[in-house]
């Protein structure tokens, strides 16, 4: 069984704004970008379901030029909350790393 | 045909110049030295206190070699979001340093300030007259946050930065201001292309995050009437297409759309080209004007008072089950701290069991082997730091003693401080993600002039 973390060249996350976290997929080819844009389980609705989100609102990016899927959504928790996990939200790609394809 | 050079010294004005490359990038002539010194990455302490997350010696460092340069070459230096959160004291700190460096070297000239902390009365009126909107993902806000914040500020555009130059300034510091205004300023008061010098200046804001080097240096941007080139200071790194639209991604929710005060970057036909080994030109970015002006305020507030407090645990039958053991332990604090008067209302806490669950929430694989220890972090939460404390200390013998098993003997867990329980003071939080519409860009801004 396949997980993003097999394929992709680098998974990395980030804070955008305090309200905000990003995922990017960055990957060696266009064959895997490709094939990991074709898998349902790499989708705003996994995003949404991992991430605790409402799915209408995980925005999706294909930037085609460069082989990059990226992901942005509000924060379950704004940055900096009282019982905040990851103040600058990057350690938050593993969960994403981790999906099977 | 006009071009502008501007040097961007490092990601973050006080987080450490490297002499050699700044030293390479003065060499290669620019017109103005643009340096970001501020951020809301770290969280709201800054904003909430006033007071930036740098030392005042990491400042004088960053500070001195910059005025030095700009004075000696007589070039402009321009820094945005002075001290973190842009706050006045924040910028008045910053203020202070540069006229040191001024007196010490006896440079004469003038300094500019440029203020952007907003008066609670003057946003209560904004709200009154419906000109305060909410982002997307923002917090439910009514009237009262603008004073329940301890400081706002509003994101400066490039216009602060051109009046100040206009008035004779040598040095311009200002408050909060969008990362990429700083940068953008000289290249449009110069007459080069809107659209390439707030693409150039999104490029630059994180110095060499652009590059295929993560040392953290700058790098150096040039904007003409049709494109931009940017290239690093520092030796041995590289820009290429790759990295430098890749860095488009970087720290913000669309990177095909990026919203300034003044309109929108719209990147999705940029051309990237290989210049030299080092070079990269952009051409073909648009840049959408806004039908309104608008301001992105930041605000933050006391959001209570906390303790901390620590164990390590290693005991297998904890480690087996620490979910259920973790759970069983609240249970039983929550029950003695109600049969004590002290209701749940009174008070908040988590747990963060470090080795274990506390940085990532997500499902663990089910194959996931027990850990060999865990820390656990205690943080409780209430209006006080008494009552928080008093409340963290009901839970300190459970920390120590509260067994896996009852019908074992009581296990001791392994405290690395005495006293256990750490007063940490207040936290935090942001309060507003919100625009204000303005009439002109300077409405909200305030100047004050030194002359040395």
């Amino acid at each position: 069984m396949t997980k993003l973390k097999d394929v992709a060249r680098y998974v990395k996350s980030k804070n955008a704004g305090p309200f905000w976290g990003t995922i990017e997929i960055y990957c060696y080819t266009n064959e895997d970008y490709e094939e990991i844009k074709s898998s349902k389980n790499i989708s705003a609705k996994k995003v949404a379901e991992l991430y605790d989100v409402e799915e209408s609102m995980v925005k999706s990016f294909y930037v085609d030029n460069i082989n990059v899927i990226k992901f942005s959504f509000p924060r379950r928790i704004p940055q900096g909350h009282k019982y905040e996990n990851d103040m600058h939200f990057g350690q938050q790609y593993i969960i994403l790393a981790e999906t099977e394809l | 045909m006009k071009s502008c050079k501007v040097l961007m010294p490092s990601g973050s004005l006080g987080a450490g110049i490297n002499q050699e490359s700044f030293d390479r990038g003065m060499a290669m002539k620019p017109d103005v030295i643009a340096a970001d010194a501020g951020s809301t990455d770290s969280g709201p302490a800054s904003l909430a206190l006033g007071e930036c997350k740098y030392s005042r010696e990491m400042l004088e460092h960053d500070l001195g070699i910059c005025v030095r340069a700009a004075m000696k070459a007589g070039i402009p230096f321009l820094v945005g979001s002075c001290g973190t959160s842009g706050t006045d004291s924040t910028l008045n700190k910053c203020a202070e340093i540069v006229e040191e460096v001024f007196k010490k070297e006896g440079f004469k000239g003038r300094i500019a300030k440029v203020y952007s902390q907003q008066d609670p009365e003057v946003l209560k009126k904004k709200w009154d007259e419906g000109k305060i909107h909410p982002l997307e993902g923002a917090p439910e806000i009514t009237k009262e946050v603008f004073d329940e914040c301890t400081n706002i500020v509003a994101l400066m555009g490039a216009e602060p930065f051109i009046e100040a130059l206009n008035n004779s300034a040598n040095i311009v510091l200002c408050g909060r201001s969008t990362d990429t205004a700083i940068m953008a300023a000289v290249p449009l008061m110069k007459g080069c292309d809107v659209a390439a010098a707030w693409h150039a200046a999104k490029t630059a804001e994180c110095g060499s995050q652009c590059t295929d080097g993560a040392g953290g240096d700058g790098v150096m941007i040039e904007v003409t009437e049709e494109c931009f080139y940017v290239t690093p200071i520092q030796e041995g790194i590289h820009c290429t297409p790759y990295t430098v639209s890749a860095h488009l991604l970087y720290e913000n929710s669309d990177p095909f759309r990026l919203t300034e005060p003044s309109g929108s970057i719209l990147a999705k036909d940029a051309v990237y080209t290989q210049v030299d080994d080092y070079t990269v030109k952009v051409t073909g970015t648009k840049f959408e004007h806004a039908k309104q002006y608008t301001m992105k305020l930041e605000g933050a507030s006391i959001a209570g008072y906390q303790n901390i407090s620590l164990v390590g645990i290693a005991d297998k039958k904890v480690m087996a089950d620490p979910d259920t053991w973790m759970k069983n332990l609240s249970e039983y604090v929550v029950n003695y701290l109600n049969k004590m008067g002290i209701s749940p209302d009174e008070y908040t806490f988590d747990f963060k069991a470090y080795g274990y669950n506390a940085v990532i929430n997500g499902p663990r694989a089910e194959d996931t082997p027990p850990p060999r220890e865990i820390g656990l972090l205690l943080t409780v939460t209430s209006d006080t730091q008494e009552n928080a404390t008093k409340i963290a200390k009901f839970f300190n013998p459970y920390l120590l003693h509260f067994p896996a098993d009852f019908k074992d003997q009581l296990p001791s867990f392994a405290f690395p401080f005495s006293p256990v329980d750490i007063p940490k003071g207040p936290t935090y939080e942001f309060r507003l993600n919100h625009v204000v519409d303005v009439d002109d860009p300077l409405e909200l801004v305030r100047f004050e002039y030194v002359d040395m």
